[in-house]
């Protein structure tokens, strides 16, 4: 039978580590709201949720719950099928940037070599550019399909935000790209675990320039203009309730968990334990290692953007602009110029 | 058929659907989310023939900042099908026609073009449409024509930002 004739293990082999992949992210994602509630209780001394379970653990659940159980709205003035739409594409924009991510190296079952990562495209850094872009619909569109002039308001904020830091995000990416003269993940991340130094130590503008406009993407404070809740009431998900809403709230946290990861592969050795020698352990417990290794990356990651948004009060929008269109974009040309230069002195 | 048939079927039926929903849709918000999805279609296409950086390349341009625009202004203007002008009858139907007939000559001159005959198609093949070989190509083989655009480009930019200033 000719029909179909591909290699349908590795299919499956991918479905599973997909469906890991998400499960896990979504899991990750609940207990980092929880997460969130407890380093902004800290940061303002008190003692945050911990009446759920012990230590206040199940929070998170009661949340989930909570939301699940509220009664579904659709406004009848809105534009039904895109209102739905709206919150599916802004979670499957957030989630579709874990492809490309290596996760760890291999893993050997049953006698099969297992790639930890989903897809090792050789154009894996315009992928991740290319669903950043995307991001922006989820928003523009739950917003405009609303009907209500705030919501959209807050949408057009967004995605004028988002336009404008995507800009000197490629830049700062450019400068990583002449650095290590790879698009694909893979062999960025492979680079660094065999070279002596991370890439952070060859980029620092570069990281804290992408470091900067995540925050911004991620629509984090200071970067929250789309919701500036005492301006624009609650921003572009006014009108969306129960799980809808849960989508809207969950996909920043997702996209703050990828952005973390994005980060931890490209500057900080993904996967890559310091000063330990994987060759010294069998190969799955390395790859074990450095899975964990990378998630422990992400929750620091994670813990600096909490710690910024509960520091740091939020831009004034003329503010905000200025520093994308007139900080962010030099800068980023800047580096890209000393990168050049670099790379011509060591010809 | 194999998998990259069916792939392209189903990926020329998606484009082609779209494209008639972007014609069909009355809402103009609509209509750009069907080109949207015209454009993810095409890339599909391109990946299909192995030219993956043109495929990143259109979503990362069309799909994703060139459609935002179409939806800003469409948002800001806020366009709705109720008071957009309704043409008459006879008018849509002359555009059917002149559409279609031009349509028609298109076919016949791809289907005679005898430059177009006894060529196969270099599926998942070939490496012109990888990021290197085409960077090799425009920097060395096309660097003059590849330079004159970006000036093209930047003198764009620059007219650009003074009528917006204006």
């Amino acid at each position: 039978m000719t029909l179909l004739a591909f290699d349908w293990a590795m299919i499956i082999e991918k479905l599973i580590l997909i469906v890991i992949i998400v499960l896990t992210t979504l899991l990750i994602t609940l207990y980092t709201t929880f997460g969130e509630r407890k380093v902004a209780a800290i940061l303002q001394d008190r003692p945050g949720p911990n009446r759920a379970g012990p230590f206040g653990l199940l929070q998170p659940l009661a949340d989930g719950l909570k939301l699940i159980m509220k009664e579904e709205i659709i406004p009848t003035s809105a534009s039904k099928w895109l209102f739905i739409l709206g919150p599916g594409l802004a979670m499957t924009a957030s989630l579709m940037t874990s492809a490309v991510i290596p996760w760890g190296t291999e893993i050997h079952l049953f006698g099969r070599t297992i790639e930890l990562q989903v897809a090792d495209i050789n154009i894996g850094l315009l992928y991740v550019f290319a669903v950043v872009s995307m991001g922006v619909y989820g928003i523009m569109i739950g917003g405009w399909a609303s009907n209500n002039k705030f919501s959209l308001m807050s949408a057009l904020r967004a995605a004028s935000q988002a336009i404008s830091y995507e800009i000197a995000m490629g830049l700062a990416l450019i400068a990583l790209l002449m650095s290590t003269g790879s698009l694909s993940l893979k062999t960025i991340v492979a680079d660094q675990v065999t070279g002596n130094w991370w890439n952070v130590v060859y980029q620092p503008l570069g990281f804290l320039i992408f470091f900067i406009c995540a925050m911004a993407e991620c629509n984090r404070t200071p970067f929250d203009l789309p919701e500036a809740e005492n301006e624009l009431n609650f921003g572009y998900h006014q009108e969306y309730s129960s799980m809808k809403l849960g989508f809207y709230l969950f996909a920043e946290y997702v996209n703050m968990i990828m952005s973390s990861a994005i980060m931890a592969s490209m500057y900080f050795g993904g996967y890559d334990l310091p000063f330990f020698d994987e060759s010294t352990v069998a190969p799955n417990i390395a790859a074990i290692i450095g899975v964990g290794t990378l998630l422990i990356k992400i929750v620091l990651f994670v813990f600096l953007f909490m710690w910024i948004r509960w520091t740091i009060p939020r831009f004034r929008y003329d503010q905000l602009m200025n520093l994308g269109w007139k900080k962010m974009i030099p800068l980023a040309l800047i580096n890209m110029l000393i990168t050049g230069a670099f790379i011509l002195s060591k010809l | 058929m194999n998998t990259l048939e069916i792939l392209f079927y189903a990926l020329s039926a998606l484009a082609i659907i779209s494209a008639v929903m972007v014609l069909v849709s009355k809402n103009p918000i609509h209509s750009v989310l069907w080109l949207i999805l015209v454009f993810f279609a095409i890339s599909g296409h391109y990946i299909l023939l192995n030219a993956q950086f043109l495929a990143i390349v259109n979503i990362i341009v069309y799909a994703g900042a060139i459609m935002v625009l179409f939806l800003f202004v469409m948002m800001l203007m806020n366009v709705k099908k109720d008071n957009e002008p309704q043409k008459q009858l006879w008018v849509k139907l002359i555009g059917v026609i002149a559409g279609g007939s031009f349509l028609t000559l298109l076919i016949a001159l791809v289907k005679q073009n005898t430059s177009f005959q006894g060529r196969d198609v270099l599926l998942k093949d070939g490496n012109i449409g990888l990021i290197h070989p085409l960077g090799q190509a425009l920097f060395t083989d096309y660097v003059v024509p590849f330079e004159i655009s970006s000036v093209l480009f930047l003198s764009a930019m620059v007219g650009a930002v003074i009528i917006g200033k204006k």
